[in-house]
């Protein structure tokens, strides 16, 4: 897991319904610069096929994804 | 002394909860309506309006005929609460004070936010962009047309998706759809944000040669060369630009130091309070609610600030709750409508379009300035369980 000084923003998305987490990341990352790490906290199951596409076809780089007890910390990095 | 309430916007939700307030306390409380314009708009409209269906005149009224007469009405703009003062700063000078304030201010359009949209781009999400575009439309000789999503949240998810679905009927009509191609470029990895909604859409766009481009956020415009570029690195050419300008909350929000980073008022989900404030709560775009920006949220949500004020100003126990609830009508051109129905614990599940779900959003259309404002909308009327209860794969709703 990646330790909690490289993490630049971290979005607590829990309790979001698809695609909130997803569409919260793409806000972050558009305000964010690169070389940001954004983690994002998400309890919707939809994450874990939105958020790995996303980030694949944006050309950024999931660094870890973390299943939690109450959550799923999914951590990227701005690529570009 | 009768309890000051003050209501900050004259949209659908301001003037439901005022007038909903007035009615139940009577003369226990000065209900006042701030808004800076004092003309009430019915945004549904903007979308008839740029397809020509629709005149830019049926959709304003003055905000005065639209309440009660026992609801004072304030023409000024508010720049600045001060929750521990219990006031609102007035630009023109002065302030209001108020025991219990509802924010009901909306969001507000930043089109500057994306470089080139301004001058590349029409839209359809303000009375005057969507008369631009009307005009545009009707010069257009065919050509590429491209209708994204400069930024998300954004109001009335659907609009998007009904624009082309209802362009693709306007443009067969006049005989340039043959020479016409309409692109959706939607910032998700499907249509529409709901899942089970664009199971029901995507199938209707293929039929129609509606095109669609995934994962495509609108980063930057360039006019010059008809390009539309994404924030994935994607690139798209256009004659006819359409896009959702970027939202964020009101400078109100802003210079009160009561919203989050994108201004949205940080909003119990249930109680619509205002965090650590008691006395203050948010209806409509405003929030940051993970439920649609719309009127009809607005709609569900007046009546439950309207109980709890109520509730806390003759100290009875407040009861009601918002649970999430929206209805919205989806056209899907050629006269025909579905409808999504949901709220916080259960997605739509959308019935298959027909005329009747399109009749039910013209009569909406039309009875909304007797019926929305005044809460005369029967409570059945709305409810998940419609006039058709089975949803688009036959199964019957929850």
């Amino acid at each position: 897991m990646t330790q909690v000084t490289d993490v630049t923003r971290s979005i607590d998305a829990r309790g979001m319904p698809c695609p909130g987490p997803l569409m919260s990341l793409i806000g972050a990352i558009r305000e964010g610069s690169v070389g940001d790490v954004i983690e994002v906290l998400s309890t919707d199951a939809g994450s874990f096929t939105d958020i790995p596409a996303w980030v694949a076809k944006a050309s950024h780089e999931i660094v870890a994804v973390t299943e939690m007890d109450d959550a799923t910390a999914f951590v990227v990095r701005k690529m570009r | 002394m009768p309890a000051e309430v003050v209501v900050l916007g004259g949209g659908v939700g301001g003037t439901l909860v005022a007038n909903l307030l007035a009615k139940r306390l009577g003369d226990d409380a000065k209900v006042t309506v701030v808004d800076p314009t004092g003309m009430h708009v019915y945004q549904p409209g903007f979308l008839y309006l740029a397809l020509g269906q629709a005149n830019g005149r049926w959709l304003v009224r003055d905000e005065r005929t639209l309440l009660r007469r026992d609801v004072d009405l304030a023409i000024e703009r508010a720049v600045r609460i001060h929750p521990e003062a219990g006031t609102v700063q007035l630009e023109r000078g002065g302030s209001l004070s108020w025991d219990y304030l509802v924010i009901a201010t909306g969001a507000r359009l930043v089109p500057d936010q994306i470089p080139g949209l301004s001058d590349g781009a029409f839209g359809f999400y303000s009375l005057e962009d969507a008369e631009r575009l009307r005009e545009e439309l009707r010069r257009f000789a065919g050509g590429r047309v491209k209708v994204g999503i400069a930024g998300i949240p954004y109001k009335c998810p659907p609009a998007p998706v009904e624009f082309v679905f209802m362009l693709d009927q306007y443009l067969r009509r006049r005989g340039l759809r043959e020479r016409s191609e309409i692109t959706l470029l939607s910032p998700l990895n499907r249509a529409f944000t709901i899942e089970s909604a664009s199971k029901l859409i995507q199938p209707i766009m293929e039929r129609r040669g509606i095109g669609l481009e995934t994962f495509f956020n609108v980063e930057s415009v360039d006019p010059s060369a008809g390009i539309v570029s994404s924030l994935e690195g994607d690139k798209a050419e256009y004659d006819l630009l359409v896009l959702v300008p970027p939202h964020r909350g009101q400078g109100l929000i802003d210079a009160s130091h009561l919203g989050d980073a994108g201004g949205w008022l940080p909003t119990d989900r249930h109680t619509l309070q205002v965090a650590d404030n008691e006395r203050i709560f948010a209806i409509g775009d405003g929030t940051d609610l993970p439920i649609s920006k719309s009127g009809s949220t607005a709609h569900f949500e007046a009546p439950v600030v309207a109980s709890r004020i109520a509730s806390l100003i003759d100290g009875s126990a407040p009861r009601s709750n918002y649970g999430g609830r929206v209805m919205c009508f989806l056209e899907t051109g050629d006269g025909r409508a579905t409808a999504l129905r949901f709220d916080y614990e259960h997605p739509p599940v959308p019935p298959q379009p027909s005329r009747v779900w399109h009749a039910a959003k013209w009569l909406f259309n039309r009875l909304y300035w007797e019926t929305v404002p005044q809460g005369r909308i029967p409570e059945v009327a709305m409810r998940r369980r419609g006039p058709n209860r089975r949803g688009a794969n036959g199964r019957r709703e929850p």
